[in-house]
């Protein structure tokens, strides 16, 4: 299945890219998206710790399933306000 | 503009205290809060912030701080408008207000409403210094970590 991956702030100037479309094999949870993420670039796994995720811009767990077409974000620790 | 926005616009305060006081007769208390870009930070001299949205979540993170403050105080309405892109010194990054009946619940509302934007909204500063550029981190969102809600709870009570 094909997923929409998007990475913010510090995470995508790691990866060097806001957004990637990639083929995960079903079935999928948000951690294997993760997986199949850090392998292609592994500086990233300094977040595995400290990252929330969301799919489908609502937030979500690494253990939630990912259906096609979805949009997997991960994203470092915030700073708002 | 709804009471939970992210705008890249320049932030009015007036407009998040409208939105509170509309139909209001009932409120004898407006609490605000402005969240400004300052020019120094931890030693560092800053030049301006450059705030990254993930823009549909961080409107659903604000409008879930509004429905958990008036689980909180129900007596208390809030509007929160968030602001991204290049922020000059000086200008506000957030603006909060907090309509109720009493002063109490304002205050409280308001105070809480900026714990919670700190906690749970998908926002990053990067900051812009004399000598270069780091993006700034603070907490892992998590809107279900009831530890970090009562935190913020505490701090609005206090």
């Amino acid at each position: 299945m094909r997923v929409t991956i998007r990475l913010f702030a510090r995470l995508r100037d790691i990866a060097g890219t806001g957004e990637l479309a990639r083929e995960i094999p079903a079935p999928a949870t948000v951690a294997s998206v993760w997986a199949a993420l850090t392998e292609e670039r592994p500086s990233l796994l300094e977040y595995q710790r400290t990252l929330s995720v969301a799919i489908n811009a609502e937030y979500a767990r690494m253990t939630d399933p990912v259906q096609d077409g979805d949009e997997i974000a991960f994203l470092p620790p915030v700073s708002g306000g | 503009m709804a009471c939970a926005a992210v705008t890249s616009d320049r932030l009015n305060l007036d407009a998040v205290i409208g939105e509170v006081t509309l139909d209001a007769e009932g409120d004898g208390a407006v609490a605000t809060f402005s969240g400004l870009v300052r020019n120094h930070n931890q030693g560092r001299t800053v030049l301006f912030l450059e705030y990254e949205a993930y823009e549909p979540l961080a409107v659903r993170a604000l409008t879930r701080i509004i429905d958990e403050a008036r689980e909180l105080w129900p007596s208390a309405r809030l509007a929160l408008h968030h602001r991204t892109g290049r922020i000059d010194i000086g200008d506000a990054s957030v603006v909060i207000a907090a309509a109720s009946p009493h002063r109490r619940e304002a205050f409280s509302a308001c105070r809480y409403a900026i714990e919670r934007v700190k906690q749970i909204v998908p926002i990053w500063k990067h900051e812009h210094f004399e000598g270069g550029d780091v993006w700034l981190e603070g907490a892992t969102a998590d809107p279900h970590d009831e530890a970090a809600k009562r935190h913020a709870y505490t701090v609005a009570c206090a």
